[in-house]
This record gives C-alpha cells, sequence and structure tokens, in this order.
C-alpha cells in the first residue's frame, strides 16, 4: 500500500506533490488523461505568479511543476479517476484503466469545472460556435462576430484574447459593474474592438447548425432583444468539481469540499482537499499553490501521527511468523 | 503506433473513399488539449487496427477542410463512414469516454 496518492495536476496537486515528494512519502499524481496541468493550461500569459517579473505562459509553468515533483519522486500516473472510497483506514482510488491504487491518506485537489449557462442551445451547439476556451477555438472566428458571456478576470482576458482574431467581440455582463481585476478591466475597456454590453443575460442560444446569435433579456426593464453572432464564449466562472466525493466527505453550502479552519483536513479522517475544490473565493494559482503545501504538511503530520501500527510487518518477521 | 496525416491533396482517398469507419482528428500544434488527445488515439488506433483508421489532420495547414467540415472547436474528432459524417466528438476525452463514444466502430 502507498502512503499518499493525490488527485489532481494542477498547481494544487502538484504543490502538494513537490512537499510531499521531498518529505520522502513517494505520492502518486493522478493527473488525468487528458486534462494534466489544469485550468492554467487553457491560458496564455500568467502574469501575476510571483517570482517571473515578464510572467509565463500557463502551461510551461505547469510543466516546470511537473518537472520539480517529478525530481523529487513523484510518480505521475495519466489517468482518470472513476470511483474513490475514502471512509475506511484504506483508501481505494479506482482509474479509468481498471487499477485500483490503495493508500493511508489521499489528496483531492480536482479543482473546478466550467460553468454552463444552462440554456438548451449550449449543448446542441457546442463546437458548433459555442465554447469555454478562447485559446483553443478563437483562430476560428477570424474576422468574424463574437461575445464573451461574464464579467470577471477570465471574460476580460479571453475578450481581449480573442480581438486578435474577431473583428468584433462583445462582452455581455448581467450587471453593470465588472468583478475582474482593474488591470485586466482596463485592458478591455480601451480596446477598440470590444464593446459592453451591460445589464443584460442571455436567454437563448439561435441557430440550427451553427451559433447565429443569442436573445439577451435586460436584466433592468426584463427587455429582450436578438444579437447576431458567429460564436459565444462562455466565462462565467467555475463549480468545485466534487462529484466523486460528495457522498463521502462534507461540503459546504457553497459546494465546495469542507475542511477543519485554515487546515486541508476533511470530515474523513486521512482525506485532505486543497485548491479550487475548497476555494469559492479566490481561486488563484497562488492561492491553489499555497492549499496544496498545506494539505501536504497535513497529509504528512497524518501519516506521522499513525506510527508504524498501519504498516505491514517486514517480510522477515512473517516469515518468523511463520 | 502513431496515427498517420491525412491532408487536402490525400483527404479523398484517404478518407471519403477509404472502406471501413476512418476518425479523422481535426487538430493543431497550439491546441493544448489536442496534444492531450494525440496518444490517446494512438492507443486507440493501436489496440484496433482492424476495426478504425485513424488520421490526423492539421487544420492550420488544411484550413479547406477545416471550413468545408464547420470546424469551430478542436480537438474535432469525425468518423466518416461511406464518405459521410457518422459521428462527431468535440474536445479531448479520456480513454474510456472516447471508446464508448466509439463503441459502434470499435466492436
Amino acid at each position: 500500500m502507498r502512503q499518499l496518492i493525490i488527485i489532481g495536476s494542477g498547481p494544487a496537486g502538484f504543490t502538494a506533490a513537490i512537499y510531499a515528494a521531498r518529505a520522502n512519502l513517494s505520492p502518486l499524481v493522478v493527473a488525468s488523461s487528458v486534462e494534466v496541468g489544469g485550468e492554467l493550461m487553457n491560458t496564455t500569459e500568467v502574469e501575476n505568479f510571483p517570482g517571473f517579473p515578464d510572467g509565463i505562459m500557463g502551461p510551461e509553468l505547469m510543466q516546470k511543476m511537473q518537472e520539480q515533483a517529478e525530481r523529487f519522486g513523484a510518480e505521475i500516473r495519466y489517468d482518470d479517476v472513476t470511483s474513490l472510497e475514502l471512509t475506511g483506514d484504506v483508501k481505494r482510488v479506482t482509474l479509468g484503466s481498471g487499477i485500483v491504487e490503495e493508500a493511508q491518506a489521499v489528496i483531492f485537489a480536482t479543482g473546478s469545472a466550467y460553468r454552463r449557462l444552462g440554456l438548451e442551445g449550449e449543448d446542441r451547439l457546442s463546437g458548433h460556435g459555442v465554447s469555454w476556451c478562447a485559446t483553443c477555438d478563437g483562430f476560428f472566428f477570424r474576422d468574424k462576430t463574437i461575445a464573451v458571456v461574464g464579467g470577471g478576470d477570465s471574460a476580460m482576458e479571453e475578450a481581449t484574447f480573442l480581438t486578435k482574431f474577431a473583428s468584433k467581440v462583445y462582452v455581455i455582463h448581467r450587471r453593470d459593474t465588472l468583478k475582474a481585476s482593474k488591470i485586466m478591466q482596463q485592458r478591455a475597456l480601451s480596446n477598440e474592438k470590444i464593446e459592453f454590453v451591460w445589464n443584460s443575460e442571455v436567454t437563448d442560444i439561435l441557430g440550427d447548425d451553427a451559433v447565429a446569435g443569442v436573445t439577451l433579456r435586460d436584466t433592468m426593464t426584463g427587455e429582450t432583444r436578438d444579437l447576431a453572432l458567429d460564436g459565444l464564449f462562455v466565462a462565467i466562472g467555475n463549480d468545485p468539481r466534487t462529484h466523486l466525493v460528495h457522498d463521502q466527505l462534507a461540503l459546504t453550502p457553497e459546494g465546495t469540499i469542507a475542511v477543519t479552519g485554515r487546515s486541508s483536513r476533511t470530515s474523513v479522517p486521512g482525506v485532505f482537499a486543497a485548491g479550487d475544490v475548497i476555494d469559492p473565493t479566490y481561486r488563484q494559482a497562488v492561492t491553489a499553490a499555497a492549499s496544496g503545501t498545506v494539505a501536504a504538511l497535513d497529509a504528512e503530520h497524518y501519516l506521522a501521527s499513525l506510527g508504524d501500527a498501519g504498516e505491514p510487518a517486514p517480510a522477515e518477521d512473517q516469515l518468523v511468523q511463520a | 503506433m502513431t496515427a498517420k496525416a491525412t491532408t487536402s491533396a490525400t483527404f479523398e482517398q484517404d478518407v471519403l473513399q477509404a472502406e471501413g469507419p476512418v476518425l479523422v482528428d481535426f487538430w493543431a500544434a497550439w491546441c493544448g488539449p489536442c496534444r492531450m488527445v494525440a496518444p490517446v488515439l494512438d492507443e486507440i488506433q493501436a489496440e484496433n487496427p482492424d476495426k478504425i483508421t485513424i488520421l490526423k489532420l492539421n487544420v492550420d495547414e488544411n484550413p479547406d477542410l477545416a471550413m468545408k467540415y464547420q470546424i469551430t472547436s478542436i480537438p474535432a474528432m469525425k468518423v466518416f463512414q461511406g464518405g459521410e459524417v457518422a459521428t462527431t466528438i468535440i474536445g479531448a476525452k479520456p480513454k474510456f469516454a472516447l471508446e464508448q463514444d466509439l463503441a459502434e466502430f470499435l466492436k
């Protein structure tokens, strides 16, 4: 049996892996098969990670974090967790390949998933003009008219990035003020290709085979109108990814995994959580990394407290007993 | 076994005239999720050499086909059978999820 399995490979998971590996816990990191690196893999320049005065590309930052974890002996597995058994002393992690891994402790750092608008056309037109990833799909909207829905940092970043390709980018936001940081706001507000559509929510996505436009409702007057578009990028926030554990771990009213105080301890002994999956508020690469550190230290402390009791007897002793 | 490439010049022969099902992976070098899903597709190809042919199509180098098949999001994986699109899969997915999506072609 292993000492520690870390589920997740964003800043929280890899930072936990760096600390745990340096503490000789030989952690196994279940990094996912197609989402290794987490949310930063879909960003371009990261300008607010300390230590990189000229900025660093999100994918490069994650590659470096992974290398740092591997350097100290973390084992990275490119597989996905399909189910978890957390309640006993032995934690069982079933992977997509069918392999079951066992450990004394688990750090859960699965991050968050893009929030959806919840409209009928969203699924139907996904990949046909509806997108959640500007860096992936912006290329296909050269000289097109598109819109970004949302008012946070990621919406501003996407809108600004998309002006490289699109001839016109609307930013559709429910309120008349933005949640985004001042610097991101400034960039978007001063961009000539970006036009803000305030106090508006998307109530319908139009088009049969491809996005043709959206129906907007004015949140002040209730008036509705249609806006013609070739593409719609959804950036309205994220929801913690708890579907694997929601029936085994206590959650907060916000839907994140509940932890004790400033620690990473969940409602189940030996199970720790870190990063966006416990954070409804800050959700930064730096705060996720810090949270991963806390989880690794908590897990190390927990494993030490188990002492030798949980360890199987050495082979020689077993032979003597037999 | 690494999936082979197809281009605008060879698409007719490689894909539309092919006998069995052909999965075309529309990708680009700048697309992170495309790089993630590529080795998964390679594995599926290696495990099912007689059932399906998997070909990669670079959308930067073959924009005409990307436009013809209305690609607006990559990775986009389209399975062609008898010259027609039989299934479309959008976005990188874990192997078991792709195998489910492709079940009818991997039988």
